[in-house]
């Protein structure tokens, strides 16, 4: 059985790229436009990875991470944060957060690829 | 009953009982448990005020003047009630010092003068030694009157050899119970616990017989204090004693009497010895200040009902009324009472004379013979080992040497006019201290100088007109010296000095030895500034009831051996008792062992003190001296500790002040280095900001090229459409490269602006004209509402047509497809021309309405989701409108649609100047 994937991120042409990025590694993926539906999508098909945004609408990165931290339910999932703000404390802050991983926008994809492979491995 | 035996038999009763008090006094104190550590006892010592002149002589004055009798405790009164604080700082100043003599209180003020001490010691000694004579009469003639019952009249005494004269072994007696008390040991505070409780017993005894003596009186002899002046009415010449009549209607004798007594009180040797020396706790003065006027009160109250009914009872019979406390009850036949109040005006002498010669004998001990001797014989005193037996015999001597010099003044004098009217002059002569004691205690400019010119000026002037006029009186001078002057110099009349007439002989010494005691005072202490001795000791008296005074020992330095310096001590207190109090203070200090102790200033200022207590302040000076290397301070040197501790109140108020002064600037730097981080933040945020909007774009070109350059293969569809986003988001990259760099431009004033006469019907035409394919494509209507012409503003056309492009494009952005309608609408308003784009999109949130202009902070919620646009838009275009003068709004009601509204002011276009 294949691997499940969310992808949650508000830019639309990048949901386009990594969804198709993922999807030709032969994994299962669905996709979150903001931070409350990546968190409802999390909890109700409990996928083994997030690829999670950290500036969406209505909750950010951090919190949605926090949230699936913070419940006991959810500890299988895999978070690898992506974002365009690459400052280090930021890389820290989801670091401490619980993130498994944490990748700069804009990012190589076989970087990703290998990434999301290493945390699925 | 009332035969000599018996008599002499009671008042030995009396005084064994006195001396029996004193002794369990004593040993209570010894035993650590003080009988006298009670505000009462110290109200009821206080009243070793009132004397024989007060029990006997009251009802005497009273007789004369009627209420005259009053001043000399209205004084009083007025000073406990209103002079509190200055007795407070009397105690404090006294105890800190070790102070034991008012003479010694003065020398130490001035620098610890011995010169200073030794006058006031000789002033008091000429001032009291009368006022000790007046109580050995009236114990001697109260005892022969009562010896004489049931004859009204004592014999005129006089002529007998002194060793048949009753009075002489009187003197002796209370000489003999004096040094018991007074001298048993060199205490180093000086208090004599035993004398004070015996005394207390002495007022209550006196006020209990006096008050016997007026209830016998008014209620015995007459049927009450109403029928008394009833009947005294009834009679013209008693009449006016009832009323303050126009003879007591002096008021400057008023005036004098009660300033003096208000002054007996605090500066009489005996007062200073109760109220100061033997206090043994502040707090009891509270109770005192009320306690000891209500003694006083009490005291007087049958005053003018005695002296009334004395004058009725005897009129005609020639008997004095000084007397009457005694023969009214015997002429009553009331033997009994008649020895209570003869026990009662023993009690009254015997207190006084007590007291006032332990004060005396400490200050001719202190300030008089031990200054004389360490001069002269200073070598062979040195020698000594112990002198602390020379010192209690020295003390031993001098209260024979008083009590002796009072019983000479009583066998001189003997009914002259000098001792009877002693009282008010030895008032007069210890109030010349006043001076230089208040000045002392709040003046610091008084020197040694002027305060012993003022007591010199004053005493000299009291001898002059009050000394000497009470010896013409007595016979002892020509009566001419009175009448006509000295030599016939009518400018000189003792008591009409250069010609003042119209006063009492108290006032009028008062006056002219006042005048020239404190003029002199105050005149030769301004004639040169204090020396450094002076200046310390006058900051430890100015200064005794702040808490920041400088101790003693900050104003003292050089090297002493504690070996010698303890030796020293021992000489005047005896060895053993030197070593405890060494050995307690080196406790005080941690150390073991007295021998360890430093020989700093600190232990040379306690070794001071304590011969202060035995020998007085000016002596301990100099035996310190003797065996202490001192280097003297200069006087500027004591000004900077001085300064240093009076100006530390003030440096506190200022540290206080600038410490405020520090927290205002400190939350000044903080908020405006909040507003900088604030600003660094924003700064922070924009680059932040500008990163993440840059790499967004840039993520999904990259994503795409990689895409397609790893797989050829990519079926042709897909291919277009990857390609298809990589355009439109390089589009969108070069769009906000374009707008970053407009807003940095426009931000630091960079950008040329092109200011000309613009219309902006035409600018609102055109910038339509440009967008309407955007509006054709999402089928969004537009309309214009704009009027035939509107005047001309001054400003840049192309930055203008930025503006309203963007707000349409916003518009026809959030306008619903098909179904959206957008109005452009232009119009004349007061303060200009205003262009108004709404819109009926969703609208935007009051709490946004704001938000929406600042950068990167675009509208839209997951309703209209990520809304295109690189979030610069409205801050540019208000931007652009700021600078011509105008204002860039959005009003809105969410649901409803939006209406962004900028106004550009018409006065611009007049005197064309852009801001």
């Amino acid at each position: 059985m294949s691997k499940k994937i969310l992808i949650a991120d508000d830019e639309q042409n990048i949901v386009i790229s990594v969804e198709f990025l993922m999807k030709r590694e032969g994994y299962a993926v669905s996709v979150a436009a903001d931070g409350d539906e990546a968190l409802a999508k999390i909890r109700a098909e409990k996928p083994d990875l997030v690829l999670l945004d950290v500036m969406m609408p209505k909750k950010n990165g951090f919190e949605v991470c926090q949230d699936v931290r913070s419940d006991p339910a959810l500890a299988g999932v895999r978070i690898l944060m992506l974002t365009a703000r690459g400052r280090d404390t930021e890389v820290a802050k989801g670091m401490a957060l619980g993130a498994d991983g944490y990748m700069t926008k804009p990012f190589s994809t076989r970087d990703l690829v290998e990434k999301v492979r290493e945390l699925l491995g | 009953m009332l035969q000599s035996p018996v008599v002499i038999s009671v008042s030995f009763c009396y005084l064994a009982l006195l001396f029996a008090v004193a002794y369990w006094g004593d040993k209570r104190a010894d035993q650590g448990r003080s009988v006298i550590a009670n505000p009462t006892i110290y109200a009821l010592s206080m009243a070793v005020y009132c004397t024989t002149w007060t029990y006997y002589g009251s009802v005497g004055r009273a007789a004369v003047s009627g209420v005259g009798f009053l001043p000399i405790y209205l004084g009083p009164t007025l000073v406990m009630a209103l002079g509190g604080f200055l007795i407070l700082k009397m105690i404090r100043t006294a105890k800190a010092n070790r102070i034991t003599s008012i003479a010694d209180f003065i020398a130490s003020r001035y620098g610890k003068s011995q010169l200073l001490g030794g006058l006031v010691t000789i002033i008091a000694v000429i001032g009291i030694v009368p006022y000790i004579a007046l109580q050995l009469k009236a114990v001697s003639g109260s005892y022969d009157l009562i010896v004489g019952y049931p004859a009204l009249i004592a014999p005129k005494e006089g002529g007998q050899p002194v060793f048949a004269d009753t009075t002489f072994y009187i003197a002796l007696i209370l000489a003999a119970f004096t040094i018991l008390f007074g001298t048993r040991h060199l205490d180093a505070t000086e208090r004599h616990e035993g004398m004070v409780a015996a005394i207390a017993l002495e007022s209550v005894v006196k006020l209990a017989a006096f008050g016997a003596v007026g209830l016998f009186v008014t209620y015995g002899l007459y049927g009450g204090i109403g029928d008394i002046f009833q009947r005294a009415m009834a009679e013209p010449q008693l009449a006016k004693l009832t009323a303050v009549a126009a003879e007591n209607r002096n008021y400057a004798t008023w005036f004098s009497l009660t300033f003096l007594a208000g002054l007996a009180i605090l500066f009489l040797p005996r007062q200073f010895q109760v109220t100061v020396v033997e206090n043994v706790s502040e707090a009891h003065l509270k109770r005192a200040i009320w306690l000891f006027p209500l003694y006083l009160l009490l005291i007087n109250l049958f005053v003018l009902p005695i002296a009334l009914g004395g004058l009725m009872q005897f009129a005609g019979q020639g008997i004095d009324a000084d007397t009457f406390v005694l023969t009214l009850p015997m002429s009553a036949q009331q033997e009994v009472l008649a020895l209570f109040v003869f026990v009662g005006g023993l009690s009254a002498a015997t207190g006084m004379v007590i007291v006032e010669t332990i004060a005396l004998s400490t200050m001719v001990c202190n300030d008089l013979v031990m200054p004389l001797l360490l001069r002269t014989k200073a070598l062979a005193l040195q020698r000594e080992r112990d002198l602390s037996g020379l010192l209690l015999a020295i003390r031993r001597g001098a209260i024979v040497v008083i009590l002796l010099l009072g019983y000479l003044y009583f066998r001189l004098a003997g009914d002259a006019y000098a001792l009877v009217g002693i009282g008010l002059i030895s008032f007069s002569a210890v109030a010349q201290f006043a001076p230089a004691m208040i000045g002392g205690m709040y003046w610091r400019g008084g020197t040694r100088d002027g305060a012993l010119a003022g007591l010199l000026a004053g005493f000299a002037v009291w001898t002059y007109t009050l000394l000497l006029p009470s010896f013409a009186k007595s016979g002892w001078l020509p009566a001419s010296f009175l009448a006509e002057g000295p030599f016939g110099f009518e400018m000189l009349k003792p008591q009409h000095l250069f010609g003042l007439t119209g006063l009492d002989e108290i006032s009028h010494c008062l006056f002219w030895s006042f005048g020239a005691n404190i003029t002199t005072y105050i005149v030769v202490s301004l004639l040169r500034s204090p020396t450094a001795a002076e200046a310390s000791q006058a900051t430890q008296f100015v200064d005794a009831l702040k808490t920041t005074r400088p101790v003693g020992s900050a104003l003292w330095r050089g090297s002493a051996d504690p070996a010698e310096l303890i030796a020293l001590v021992g000489r005047f207190l005896g060895p053993q008792r030197a070593e405890d109090a060494f050995a307690t203070y080196a406790r005080r200090r941690g150390v073991a062992d007295v021998k360890r102790l430093e020989a700093d200033a600190d232990l040379v200022h306690h070794a001071e003190s304590l011969l202060t207590g035995a020998i007085g302040s000016a002596s301990a000076r100099a035996m310190v001296a003797s065996v202490a290397k001192e280097e003297p301070l200069s006087l500027p040197e004591v000004m900077n500790i001085l300064d240093e501790a009076s100006q530390l109140r003030t440096y506190s108020r200022e540290l206080e002040r600038k410490s405020r002064e520090l927290e205002a600037a400190t939350s000044e730097l903080k908020a405006a280095n909040d507003r900088l981080l604030e600003v660094d933040r924003l700064k922070d945020d924009f680059m932040a900001s500008v990163s993440h909007e840059l790499r967004t774009p840039l993520t999904s070109i990259r994503a795409f090229s990689e895409i397609l350059r790893d797989d050829p293969r990519t079926a042709l569809p897909e291919r277009e459409r990857f390609l298809g986003i990589i355009v439109s988001e390089t589009e969108r990259l070069t769009r906000l490269v374009n707008q970053i760099l407009d807003m940095a431009k426009i931000e630091s004033g960079n950008v040329e602006w092109r200011v000309e006469d613009v219309d902006l019907k035409a600018v609102v035409e055109q910038s339509a004209a440009a967008t309407s394919q955007l509006f054709h494509d999402k089928g969004v209507t537009l309309t214009l509402d704009l009027p035939p012409a509107v005047a001309a503003v001054r400003a840049d056309r192309d930055r203008l047509m930025q503006v309203v492009i963007n707000l349409l494009s916003n518009a026809v952005k959030f306008a619903p497809a098909q179904a959206g309608r957008v109005v452009v609408s232009l119009a004349q308003v007061p303060d200009g021309l205003s262009v108004t784009v709404a819109d009926n999109g969703p609208g935007i949130r009051r709490e946004d309405q704001e938000v929406i202009f600042e950068r990167f902070r675009q509208g839209g919620d997951s309703l209209t989701g990520k809304p295109t646009g690189t979030g610069l838009g409205l801050p540019i275009s208000r931007k652009i409108v700021e600078y011509f003068g105008g204002r860039l709004w959005v009003e809105s009601e969410p649901g409803v649609g939006a209406a962004f509204i900028f106004v550009l002011p018409l006065e611009n276009s007049r005197n064309g100047t852009p801001q």
